[in-house]
């Protein structure tokens, strides 16, 4: 009974925690439709600030409470929806949920670089002379004064955030907020005051449930951002709309979290499911959740990035080879290392493309997918082609099977059921000494051809960017063919494909099992680069910034997922010198994405119109120096006009022939003969 | 027996009660109308004959046989084919495309490597949207899209077309044609269920209507039937024409229009209705 007790006690004081988080989170999810990823980040930040106040500089500990939850973390809050969540709502998951992967990252790099890392202690809110918190025994357990104050907090928060919505005007106008925003502004509400109270809300449950976890968390960047987690699998037992059954869930969370502590035998085979049971928790009632409605009622079609010629595919890959090529031959190995990862991660951005900017789905764990995909190469240990392609066929299997018990999942919640599959594989198997071996480095040999090994780290990494290549190739190859189409067909009106005939499901299964594919190819072939992997190279929080840079810099195209690539590779080494300008670089680019974010072309579409334009400058230059030319048409006949058919989408051909500036009308065939 | 068959169907949203106890057919070779005011409940009998929802009660049986738990995709196979009040085009993709779409997946696997073109080009003609061939979807005029919803439910050579609002957006040359077209259609014996507003293409095109009021069927009939049924005028005018005078009043005002000054239809907001809400 007192072994109960000892673990009960904990639950309750963990649930009521979560359950102060996932109502935050609720509550914002629902007035504006934005999912805040980077909620427990800004419990991170506000804990920080709190220390900053209450330690650094000296302020009493209720006067350094009060500034934060009722003054610092409001504002912020109203901030956020002002400048970031407000219209984010109605843009689609890929858009919305990428922004507040920006946040995520932008506040971790923020406060890296305010507070640098060092050890710092933030004491109980009641403690004793000593610093150590005030606790009373219940028998034989010991009850912490900050446990007693977590759970009053929570029925404080419960109790007055249910007087709020149900008891006053302006939460009348929330709730209705959250059924229709558009009637409510019909009838003289205003939607942005709403949403902006329950953003100020939000983001000080967030900042209290921080500050109430920080001592037995400790103030690190990482645990209490990623503790959020946790208040997901939470809210998503509320479905993100109930608060009642988001506590209920948040508290069940908490003590079965706490009882799997106590009653799982370490020795048992269940021992590693101890880590691990809010994902668990997560990915189950993400599968309990009901058959999610096929959205009609939109014609939405995005501006895509131009996709090439074969041909043009080929003179362009040829191209880049042999660039890389000149790039590489002078490198010493360390440089040789960084552009093997690059390719690594440009790779694990192309099946971004593939799913994100074709298919419109996103993935939280494509890290963990090229994760699979190094393991089974290492342990397949036959380092040739065979084993590759084995690799990557494992690689779509385990990503069939994360869409498989989730196949009635869209957006959001097949997001986070990603997001839960990413944790669980990265402490489950990726951590446990049968996969990466003892401290995680397992070996990988580098691939041979035929049975010449490719020795030389320089002839390895122009193979891997050979299959980049081929890769992007295939892909491209494929946007432009019958599946292609499909994949925009089913991101513009998945409704419209249902009602066409098509097993929305079973396609979507496909699509992420050959995403998953690339991923692992990807890991295969950094496997191969780098020799020894272990489970510090696929940590699942990798493949959010994995993700943000791949928006950023453009997740429908090929030239996004390049310079992403090359982004990701940089960004530790830009931030090498200190954790300082680490974390300035983070808040440029995680602040950067809030706005970048929202044109998924990202800053490869800057390029392609740069092109466009200097094309254009050019040719128009070159045009008019030349003497005038007779009118195609009537030397060629219809044969020029026959191959624009076959031209892709170009704008320039068009603004081209409008400048020649020589009156004479030209064929919009011309271009090939320029 | 009709092709179609709703049987006592009942959808409850919540509290709400979209559609009660409603009981249709829709026969082969017929064209029959389904109207009623804005949230009687009509889209959301189609959302529930395409299987994009599934009824609270009640069953749908097609072709003879019980539909009401397949998928959406199997019921698109087994010959039904819609189009949608709110616009569902393929907005990334030229008009072409968005056929060519409909044909790929109509003609599976094998049939996606043979040439397309003669026959999305045919079904644009078709439906008159061949100019519009090469604009993106998401730039043509609604009436134009709608008509492109058309030809790629054509695509699919359904034998139940399920029309929702599709003449809206179309001036009054192209709605004639298009009732030419419905009646062509028709006439190859496929039958076609259609939710419209505009009484005129109703009237002049339909071999049956059934009124929906509050998620009921208030009346069955023929065109002439049904604009003499009071319990119809009560429902879309808000008054019943229940004496000689008020004659002349009726006959100039279509009775597809929403009468101006009666509180119950100027209420009626389309877009936060509790069918639409939901769907």
């Amino acid at each position: 009974m007192d072994k109960f007790l000892a673990y009960l006690i904990p639950g309750i004081f963990t649930g009521s925690a979560y359950a102060i988080a996932a109502s935050g989170l609720v509550l914002t999810y629902t007035t504006t439709r934005v999912f805040n990823i980077a909620h427990g980040a800004f419990g991170m930040v506000m804990a920080f600030l709190f220390w900053d106040f209450s330690q650094r500089q000296g302020l009493p500990v209720w006067l350094s409470l009060a500034l934060v939850l009722f003054v610092v973390a409001p504002l912020i809050g109203f901030l956020i929806q002002r400048f970031v969540a407000r219209g984010l709502g109605d843009s689609p998951v890929s858009v919305s949920l990428v922004v507040t992967v920006g946040l995520f990252v932008g506040l971790i790099g923020a406060a890296t670089a305010i507070w640098p890392p060092e050890p710092r202690f933030v004491p109980p809110l009641l403690s004793d002379e000593t610093g150590n918190d005030k606790s009373f025994g219940i028998g034989e357990t010991v009850v912490t004064a900050q446990q007693v104050i977590t759970v009053l907090a929570s029925i404080a928060v419960a109790v007055a955030l249910y007087m709020l919505l149900t008891r006053t005007r302006i939460g009348t106008a929330m709730r209705a907020s959250v059924d229709n925003p558009e009637l409510l502004k019909l009838y003289g509400g205003k939607p942005d005051t709403v949403a902006a109270l329950s953003w100020a809300i939000g983001i000080s449950l967030a900042a209290l449930a921080g500050i109430l976890l920080v001592p037995v968390v400790g103030l690190g960047y990482f645990e209490l951002t990623l503790l959020v987690i946790n208040a997901y699998a939470a809210a998503m037992v509320g479905r993100l709309k109930s608060l009642p059954l988001t506590f209920a869930g948040a508290m069940g969370l908490g003590i079965v979290d706490s009882m799997a502590l106590g009653y799982i035998p370490t020795e048992s085979f269940l021992a590693d499911i101890r880590p691990v049971v809010p994902p668990l928790f997560l990915f189950a009632a993400l599968v309990l959740l009901p058959q999610a409605q096929l959205r009609i009622g939109q014609v939405k079609g995005i501006v895509s990035a131009p996709v090439p010629t074969v041909p043009r595919m080929a003179v362009t890959g040829v191209v880049f080879l042999i660039a890389m090529f000149v790039v590489v031959s002078p490198m010493p190995e360390a440089r040789l290392l960084l552009v093997g990862t690059a390719a690594t991660y440009a790779m694990v951005m192309l099946s971004l493309v593939l799913l994100t900017g074709y298919g419109g789905h996103v993935s939280l764990a494509q890290l963990t997918f090229a994760g699979v995909g190094a393991l089974a190469y290492a342990k397949l240990d036959s380092p040739n082609l065979i084993g590759l392609l084995l690799s990557a066929l494992i690689a779509v299997g385990v990503g069939a099977l994360v869409a498989l018990p989730v196949l009635r999942l869209t957006g959001l919640y097949l997001a986070l059921s990603t997001l839960a599959f990413g944790v669980l594989m990265d402490k489950v198997v990726f951590q446990n000494e049968r996969a990466f071996g003892f401290g995680g480095a397992l070996e990988a040999k580098r691939m041979s051809f035929f049975g010449n090994t490719v020795e030389t780290t320089q002839a390895y990494v122009m193979v891997m960017g050979v299959f980049f290549v081929l890769v992007a190739m295939g892909i491209l190859i494929l946007r432009r063919g019958v599946l292609g189409r499909l994949l925009v067909a089913m991101r513009d009106s998945p409704a419209a494909c249902g009602t066409l005939g098509l097993d929305l499901r079973w396609a979507r299964v496909a699509l992420f099992g050959l995403s998953a594919g690339v991923a692992g190819l990807a890991g295969a072939l950094f496997a191969g680069l780098r020799g020894t992997i272990g489970a510090a190279d696929f940590q699942y929080f990798n493949s959010l910034p994995l993700l943000l840079l791949a928006v950023v810099f453009g997740i429908t195209s090929v030239t996004g997922a390049t310079l992403g690539g090359i982004g990701l590779m940089l960004l530790p080494v830009l931030s090498g010198s200190s954790p300082v300008a680490g974390g300035i670089v983070f808040l440029i680019i995680g602040f950067g994405a809030v706005f970048a974010g929202r044109d998924p072309n990202g800053l490869a579409n800057l390029l392609f119109r740069l092109g466009r334009m200097l094309r254009a400058k050019v040719m128009a230059r070159v045009d008019l120096n030349l003497p005038s030319l007779p009118p195609r048409r009537s030397s060629f006949g219809g044969a020029t006009v026959a191959v624009s058919a076959d031209e892709p989408v170009d704008g320039s051909a068009h603004e081209i022939d409008d400048t020649r500036g020589d009156g004479i009308p030209v064929a919009a065939g011309s271009k090939e003969s320029r | 027996m009709s092709l179609l068959e709703v049987d006592d169907v009942v959808m409850q949203f919540g509290g709400v009660t979209a559609v009660n106890h409603a009981s249709f057919e829709a026969e082969a070779g017929h064209v029959t109308g389904l109207i009623g005011p804005n949230g009687a409940g009509k889209t959301t009998c189609f959302n529930i004959i395409s299987g994009l929802q599934r009824p609270t009660k009640g069953k749908v049986h097609f072709d003879g046989k019980n539909v009401t738990s397949v998928p959406v995709h199997r019921r698109s196979k087994r010959g039904m084919g819609r189009t949608f009040q709110r616009l569902e085009a393929f907005g990334s993709l030229s008009v072409r495309e968005n056929v060519r779409v409909a044909l790929d997946i109509h003609r599976g696997v094998k049939g996606m490597l043979k040439p397309a073109r003669a026959d999305i080009d045919h079904l644009l003609e078709r439906v008159g949207i061949a100019s519009y061939a090469d604009d993106r979807a998401d730039s043509i005029p609604t009436g134009t899209a709608r008509l492109l919803e058309l030809a790629r439910c054509l695509a699919g050579d359904p034998q139940l077309l399920l029309l929702d609002e599709p003449s809206s957006g179309l001036d009054e040359t192209e709605t004639d044609a298009f009732g030419e077209l419905l009646r062509d259609l028709a006439a190859e014996g496929r039958a076609i269920l259609m939710v419209e507003h505009d009484m005129d293409l109703v009237m002049g095109v339909c071999d049956t209507i059934r009124v929906l009021d509050f998620g009921e069927v208030i009346a069955v009939g023929d065109p002439a039937a049904i604009r003499a049924d009071k319990r119809v005028q009560q429902a879309y005018l808000g008054y019943a024409d229940d004496g000689d005078d008020d004659q002349d009043d009726q006959d100039d005002q279509p009775v597809g229009s929403h009468a101006a000054g009666h509180d119950d239809q100027t209420l009626v907001i389309p877009a936060v209705s509790a069918t639409e809400g939901v769907s």
